[in-house]
């Protein structure tokens, strides 16, 4: 098959907006799941005392 | 430990993947259909190619940086088509390797500037802009007069312009250095070749009116000469209605 | 700083900047007569100095083991100098080519002089050395850290910081001969950008291996940024760069794009190295030194993640708002317009958690100058991702586009932005990388904020003033409905405000010199940590003690 000019026009005009929704739900739901939270709490609390020497 | 370690890669690899993933389908999306545009891009059987010269000339404009502060796009606004002229069209930069649309207007837009002052003025106004015209803020260029023009790898430019799309035909990259003699020296024998190979309409003048050397000035006037010349599709297309032309 | 590469590493160093020599003088032999073979010259002279420097240090013994407990910050040091000399260079060009559009006789009757030349010399020099080398120093710096894992070796880093200053000197050195590709923020030619390539992947690499050597599993989001950055570039910088040299041995070469898919690709790589270097890695810098100065974490790490995928998916569409009412098909200027709108949601979630997490730090915003000079870079992050979008709507852009208005917003960003936030990160980084309680002069740093504030307003505001004259009179009509003022009189009525531009870059300019000052006599002269806390000054490896540097800021 040929993909010719008019369909990839048409793919861009209609996928977009639909990528464009899944795609933000998909973020949300990581950003907002439960069990990620505590993760989120360690990390953001976690440079504020970070010069002591690396681990490893 | 091993365990650990592999899951640690595996995550920060996986939020790689995920950026490449993410950004790039923005502009394959935006980008692809670009590539099959010639299919929208308005035919012109009639568009010739830089000669030598001219491409020349291009060069020394890219260097010096003139598409710093101006643009060759005249814009489908009202007040743009009155003062430079008719908008400027797809295929009127299909040979523009790279495009110089510009994106600043310190000075005006160069779009259509072929044809409009005579060699002389240029050669004037590029010497010393301030004595053509007493406010403007162009930087002098007298050096482009006292340099002789680099002629000698012209193949070698009009060949690699080939390799990206332009239909340069064996003959003009053979003949590349010496058309652009050619071009600048009416009398010589070499000027004939010129016509011959990029049509009787071409520019064959002395354009820096000194017929005894090729200087970049020869160069950079002949292209601006030929600017927004390369082919008439935007002088014959059928005017827009007003709706089309926007802004007032 | 030699002594501390291991033998191994000294080795390796060795041979790779003698390959590099080779290379300059395989170019300078091959491009004799050609700007490459002068290029050429330039990477045998830095590849021998280099060489020279491992050579004075390669006797030395192997460093102690002991330096493995500690983070590696050599490098870092250099990448914040290095950052300050390019600010310096960049800016001083800035104000140049500002006066030469008050003043055209202000230079020399010479081709390098001449405006067009300078003025990519200024935008590489602040864009690529100042930013660029700001970026990497606070990426090696922020990495480090919040893996809690020191680099992996300690070779890459030193490629990576080395590598990428020689892409900038010959950048810069060739615009001064007449060596562009004349496309926007990406001028240095084929084997130049080739080079790029090299230094950017392994500095890929050298940020993959050292997220791999941390402890915890999730990644802090300030990295994410910086890997965006990193990652995003690369691609932008292969696809943006296509092109067919003339010959192997001439610096000239032909875009493999041409007309309106140039145009495209060119306003893609552009707008997008607005996002990913501008954006994505100076906001990577903010989510890492903007909590740590003001010792409170990120007010919302979730709305963090939000506004980071929003960022990295929305700005790749957005590209094309530069070329509204263009040859560019309609459909693809309203999809870029459309996305630039959008991007104002993710861009003002990441302002807003900036200044959201300083609630409650206000008191510490009026009295420390650096954490303020990061609180005011947020603001004009706000104001100039507001004024993108608003310049990306077709009506709006058809005024302000090809104006001064575009330069007002550009710098609007570049020095409210990304130079306030890197003076900030600076400024909280040169204590602990140098071991000092705090920096030489703090009332310096205060003298560095007002000259750095009043120098952006004073452009800022001139710029719109002119831009919008200008785009007004450009358009203007009289009664008898023709155009009413000729191009000219509206280059005349720029003058005042080309002066003011000026005398703005002349404020930032001193700001700058005033902090490099600053950050030179911090490292010589302010008292040093060792002294106040000599005890503490072992590193731990549990954590569990207090960190010396943040007790000593």
């Amino acid at each position: 098959m040929e993909i010719d000019h008019g369909t990839l026009v048409a793919f861009a005009k209609s996928f977009g907006l639909f990528y464009l929704m899944v795609f933000f739900a998909v973020v949300l739901v990581y950003a907002c799941w439960p069990s990620n939270r505590d993760r989120f709490d360690r990390a953001k609390k976690s440079i504020l005392n970070d010069e002591d020497g690396p681990c490893r | 430990m091993f365990g650990l370690h592999y899951n640690l890669e595996r995550r920060s690899i996986g939020l790689a993947v995920a950026i490449i993933i993410v950004a790039s389908i923005g502009g394959l999306v935006e980008i692809a259909p670009l590539f099959t545009i010639d299919e929208t891009v308005e035919e012109d059987p009639d568009m010739r190619v830089y000669t030598p010269l001219e491409l020349a000339g291009r060069n020394i404009y890219i260097s010096e940086g003139c598409y710093a502060c101006h643009s060759q796009m005249v814009r489908t606004l009202r007040d743009e088509v009155e003062r430079y002229g008719p908008y400027s069209l797809a295929v009127e930069s299909q040979y523009d390797h790279p495009m110089l649309w510009g994106s600043k207007r310190t000075g005006p837009d160069l779009a259509r500037v072929g044809g409009k002052y005579s060699d002389a003025w240029h050669v004037a106004h590029l010497e010393d802009p301030r004595a053509v015209v007493p406010q403007s803020v162009m930087p002098s260029y007298s050096w482009l007069s006292r340099n002789e023009l680099d002629r000698e790898d012209l193949d070698k430019h009009l060949a690699a312009m080939r390799k990206v799309g332009v239909p340069y035909s064996d003959a003009m990259i053979e003949n590349a250095p010496e058309d652009a003699y050619g071009q600048a020296n009416p009398d010589s024998s070499r000027a004939g070749g010129v016509a011959e190979r990029y049509g009787e309409e071409t520019n064959i003048r002395s354009f820096d009116g000194d017929p005894e050397r090729v200087t970049e000035m020869d160069a950079l006037v002949a292209y601006l000469q030929i600017l927004g010349r390369l082919t008439d599709a935007a002088e014959d297309q059928p005017a827009l209605d007003d709706s089309e032309l926007e802004g007032e | 700083m030699i002594s501390q590469l291991t033998k191994g590493e000294r080795q390796l160093a060795l041979v790779i900047s003698i390959a590099v020599a080779f290379l300059g003088l395989a170019m300078a032999g091959g491009g004799f007569g050609n700007p490459l073979g002068f290029h050429g010259f330039i990477v045998l002279l830095f590849a021998l100095g280099v060489t020279f420097l491992i050579l004075s240090g390669y006797f030395a013994p192997e460093p102690s083991p002991e330096r493995l407990k500690r983070y590696y910050d050599d490098p870092i040091k250099v990448g914040v100098i290095l950052s300050l000399i390019w600010g310096v260079i960049g800016m001083f060009m800035g104000v140049w080519v500002a006066a030469l559009l008050a003043w055209p006789e202000m230079t020399f009757d010479a081709a390098w002089a001449s405006f067009g030349r300078l003025r990519p010399v200024h935008t590489t020099g602040v864009i690529f050395g100042f930013g660029g080398n700001a970026l990497i120093a606070t990426s090696f710096h922020v990495m480090q850290r919040t893996s809690r894992a020191r680099m992996p070796d300690q070779f890459s880093p030193w490629f990576v910081l080395l590598g990428y200053n020689l892409f900038c000197l010959l950048a810069v050195s060739g615009y001064f001969i007449g060596v562009t590709q004349s496309k926007e923020y990406a001028e240095p030619e084929w084997y130049a950008d080739i080079w790029l390539v090299v230094v950017w992947v392994t500095y890929l690499v050298l940020y993959m291996r050292t997220l791999a050597r941390r402890q915890e599993p999730h990644i802090y989001v300030a990295n994410w940024y910086y890997l965006a950055f990193i990652l995003v570039v690369a691609m932008l910088h292969i696809v943006n760069n296509l092109a067919i040299p003339i010959s192997l041995t001439a610096a000239k070469s032909y875009s493999a794009f041409s007309g309106v898919q140039d145009a495209m690709t060119q306003w893609w790589y552009g707008h997008n190295a607005v996002a990913f270097f501008l954006t994505a890695g100076f906001l990577g810098m903010m989510y890492y030194y903007l909590p740590k100065r003001a010792e409170r974490p990120i007010f919302s790490y979730r709305l963090s993640i939000v506004s980071f995928w929003g960022i990295t998916f929305l700005y790749m569409w957005a590209g094309s708002h530069h070329l509204h009412y263009t040859a560019l098909p309609h459909w693809v200027q309203t999809l870029g317009m459309t996305f630039s709108v959008m991007l104002l949601v993710p861009s003002w979630a990441s302002a807003a958690n900036a200044l959201l997490t300083l609630n409650g730090a206000w008191h510490k915003v009026r009295d420390d100058a650096t954490l303020r000079f990061m609180m005011v870079a947020a603001v004009f992050y706000g104001i100039s991702t507001f004024e993108g979008s608003f310049l990306a709507i077709r009506p709006v852009n058809s005024l302000s586009h090809y104006t001064d208005w575009t330069v007002g917003h550009v710098h609007a960003g570049a020095l409210g932005w990304v130079a306030l936030i890197t003076f900030g990160a600076i400024y909280t980084l040169a204590p602990i990388l140098w071991k000092r309680q705090r920096m030489y002069s703090p009332a310096l740093v205060e003298v560095h904020f007002w000259l750095a504030l009043a120098g952006t307003l004073v452009y800022v505001f001139a710029m719109w003033n002119s831009g919008i004259i200008q785009g007004l009179m450009w358009r203007t009509y009289n009664e008898s409905g023709t155009l009413a003022y000729s191009f000219v009189e509206s280059v005349e009525a720029m003058h005042p405000y080309y002066i003011a531009r000026t005398a703005g870059g002349l404020l930032f300019l001193a700001g700058i010199v005033v902090g490099f000052y600053n950050i030179l006599m911090t490292i010589r002269r302010a008292p040093s940590l060792e002294a106040s806390a000599a005890k503490q000054d072992e590193p731990v490896t549990s954590g569990a003690a207090p960190s010396p540097v943040s007790a000593g800021e």
